[in-house]
């Protein structure tokens, strides 16, 4: 449990020399327990009572990062079980496995694939962050060369996996500048593993047949000066690795269990040898508390889904996802194309966009700020009223591009299409449909 | 080393309802724990899938699922049994999208006779599903749950506004109703008690949280469900301790990118096995936020997360 105030203040020196900032050693402590200053701030702390307190203040699951640069994967840092309790943190890293014994040829096309799966969704790229190597031909110049023509020009994240030390080291040596996460310490090469991660400062996956054993691996390594660890609970049914992920948060959270304080790595594609099983377990772990998920290959049809599903599991309850304000044009619209206005909520403009395109009305969509807001939320906030509409509406350049001057309002909106006339002198305001659903046949028999 | 297994602290249970027919009944609900945590708690009654129907042909379904069906889209009846027959489907959920006032406009009373066809030509329990949001939709249901007396039906979606008369029609016929609120556990609750007041009994109310796809907000109804869950098994609250209905299907298919060909853009992949793994994922995760049955369309979609339900429950 983290330590209060009282019993931080106990192991500060008690001088109340203000060197930290804080006039008084109470004050610090109370920041410290708080969280709002760090204990490297106070120059006198006996090295005894920095261990302590740096245990005790830990955040219960350790948070780092794979790879280097501006796309480095975030991991860890979870602090609740489920999302509507705060928020998940750090969304899964997906990793592609690659392995020694492909051809040349389906290395380049996996490489190439993972480069051009990327997807653009309201002003965020999904894309896949890690690439998994793993060694199977016992052959640490391949590995090594493996390993070169990756780094060469991709720009994920990299695991490195043999059970092969020698190999391990060929590995790094190859992209040890790019911190690539060790695949994996276990309860008999932990040594050497742990030895090799720290010469060359990488994270590493500590391997266990089980949680005992992981937590032991964890200790160890630990003790060996490597902080950065991440668990394979080493369970390979889905049963067994779904309820392992759910014990490993909840050790972490509720127990405190520093062993099993880490991020995790999952293998769905060891789980199964079917693409489409191996997407929908996949999707579970997603959902519970998998930090990294490693699929045997990625296909746009699997991977979008899971990228879209990763998107709204990791939202932030308290802060809508919202779309920039503006003009879309949908399909190629022309100056008689209907213009509507709905609010900037991205469900809002997903489906209202959505069914625009289904209708195959190319259509002029204005996209209002209404700080995230549905419109039926927007309209009761206030925020999407007839004095806020219509000078938004009037700004537009889209009657630019139009030579009507009619706008289409949503159906919830209805009771504002009369202020609206009398804001906007000249327009002819028009309700729409309150069900989205029901655009498609409006726009179709809709004339200018 | 020691591992100390955290474990939660339940103090209730979901009710377990049986659905369909006598002697041809269906248990759902029953469970102590959240979903799937068997090491902390139960499943007696592993989640439910109902395979869609439709009582008019599908205008705008994506050709992946309407493929199955394309023999039988115009005859809900051959479709019910084909779902049966030849996908062996535990439930069925007949749609009755002829209903939609901004669409074909069916009568309450021809609805009614559809589904009664169905319920007559099938044995596996039968959810009659409305169409949402629109004051007609009592009117369907009342005819439906009249119609089909004697047939231990589910009926739904039951909504704050119209739930008295069709509350009443569901006790005097004995069927078992979908209590539906919009993303939000305290209308939820709320309508739930409503229901409970006007003599509906526990083994007759089932919860729509109203649900959608990933990529389109799942996230809402995920969470609401996840809260829905810790009310009832952690904080004794009894009027959500009812089995949870996902009707899914409809949502994850009329989303564009299940339309979109593998030509228009080559990055979404295979726009069959895109549309499949749209609705069984967005499935998925509804079943982890505790969802009890799921209303279903593509028989691979089923495959998938059926065999997701076994693995996730079964001994080693």
């Amino acid at each position: 449990m983290p330590l209060t105030g009282i019993q931080i203040f106990k192991l500060l020196p008690k001088t109340n020399c203000g060197d930290c900032g804080v006039p008084t050693c109470l004050a610090f402590a109370m920041n410290l327990a708080t969280g709002k200053i760090e204990l490297s701030r106070c120059p006198f702390v006996s090295e005894e009572a920095k261990v302590q307190l740096q245990e005790a203040s830990a955040p219960p699951i350790r948070p780092m990062t794979i790879g280097t640069g501006p796309k480095a994967l975030k991991i860890g840092g979870e602090t609740v079980m489920f999302r509507h309790e705060k928020r998940f943190e750090n969304p899964s890293g997906l990793a592609m496995l690659l392995t020694d014994s492909l051809s040349n040829a389906d290395v380049d096309a996996r490489l190439a694939k993972f480069n051009l799966l990327k997807y653009e969704r309201v002003g965020l790229t999904l894309r896949p962050e890690l690439i998994a190597i793993k060694e199977t031909t016992g052959d640490a110049g391949k590995f090594e060369a493996l390993v070169s023509e990756v780094t060469k020009n991709n720009d994920g994240g990299i695991i490195l996996m043999s059970d092969n030390i020698d190999i391990l080291a060929a590995g790094v040596k190859a992209c040890a500048d790019q911190k690539p996460l060790i695949y994996a310490a276990t309860k008999d090469n932990w040594e050497k593993v742990a030895a090799l991660a720290k010469t060359n400062s990488c994270p590493v996956v500590a391997k266990g047949a089980n949680l005992e054993e992981v937590a032991d691996v964890t200790t160890k390594i630990n003790q060996a000066g490597i902080n950065d660890v991440v668990i394979d609970s080493g369970s390979r049914t889905i049963r067994q690795a779904f309820q392992d992920q759910i014990i490993i948060r909840g050790s972490a959270l509720t127990k405190k269990f520093r062993p099993l304080g880490f991020p995790t790595i999952v293998f769905p594609c060891e789980m199964t040898q079917d693409p489409m099983m191996e997407a929908m377990i996949a999707s579970v772990f997603i959902a519970k508390y998998g930090s990294i998920i490693v699929l045997s290959d990625f296909q746009g049809e699997s991977l979008f889904p899971l990228l879209v599903e990763r998107m709204n599991i990791y939202t932030d309850p308290q802060r809508p996802l919202a779309t920039t304000q503006g003009v879309y044009e949908i399909g190629a619209p022309a100056e008689d194309s209907p213009v509507l206005i709905t609010t900037n909520f991205s469900l809002t403009y997903f489906l209202v966009s959505g069914y625009i395109e289904t209708s195959k009305v190319p259509t002029y969509l204005l996209v209002m700020d209404t700080e995230g807001l549905s419109v039926m939320t927007a309209w009761a906030a206030g925020k999407f009223v007839a004095d806020a509409i219509g000078p938004f509406v009037k700004k537009s350049d889209v009657w630019d591009k139009v030579k009507h001057h009619k706008l289409i309002i949503p159906g919830y909106a209805a009771a504002e299409s009369g202020g609206l006339e009398e804001e906007l002198n000249g327009w002819e305001i028009m309700v729409g449909p309150r069900d989205g659903a029901l655009l498609p046949g409006y726009l179709k028999t809709w004339k200018p | 080393m020691a591992i100390e297994i955290p474990r939660t602290l339940y103090s209730g249970k979901i009710k377990t309802l049986a659905l369909g027919k006598e002697g041809k009944s269906v248990s759902v609900g029953g469970e102590t724990s959240y979903p799937f945590y068997l090491f902390e708690g139960e499943m007696p009654n592993p989640p439910k899938i109902a395979m869609e129907v439709w009582d008019c042909p599908p205008e705008d379904w994506p050709e992946a699922a309407l493929e199955p069906f394309a023999d039988v889209s115009n005859d809900p009846v051959a479709w019910a049994k084909k779902c049966v027959n030849e996908y062996a489907a535990e439930m069925l959920c007949l749609q009755l999208m002829s209903t939609d006032p901004n669409g074909l406009d069916r009568s309450p009373e021809e609805a009614a006779q559809v589904a009664r066809k169905v319920a007559d030509a099938t044995d596996v329990p039968l959810i009659v599903w409305g169409m949402p949001n629109q004051s007609k939709t009592e009117e369907v249901l009342k005819a439906v749950a009249e119609v089909c007396q004697g047939k231990q039906i589910t009926i739904g979606p039951v909504e704050t506004d119209w739930h008295k008369r069709v509350g009443a029609a569901a006790i005097g016929y004995q069927h078992t109703v979908i209590a539906s609120s919009p993303i939000d556990i305290n209308l939820g609750k709320q309508l739930n008690i409503l229901l409970g007041n006007l003599g509906i009994s526990d083994q007759q109310i089932m919860i729509d949280p109203t649900v959608s796809g990933i990529g389109y907000g799942i996230e809402y109804a995920y969470s609401v469900m996840e809260r829905m869950r810790m009310a009832a098994l952690t904080q004794q609250d009894e009027k959500l301790q009812f089995p949870i209905v996902c009707n899914i299907s409809k949502e994850t298919w009329k989303a564009k990118e299940a339309k979109i060909t593998v030509e228009e853009d080559p990055k979404l992949g295979d726009t069959k096995k895109r549309g499949i793994l749209l609705e069984a994922i967005s499935a998925m995760c509804l079943l982890l936020a505790g969802g009890d049955i799921l209303v279903m369309r593509h028989p691979e979609a089923i495959r998938l997360v059926s065999r997701m339900i076994t693995e996730l429950t079964k001994t080693e």
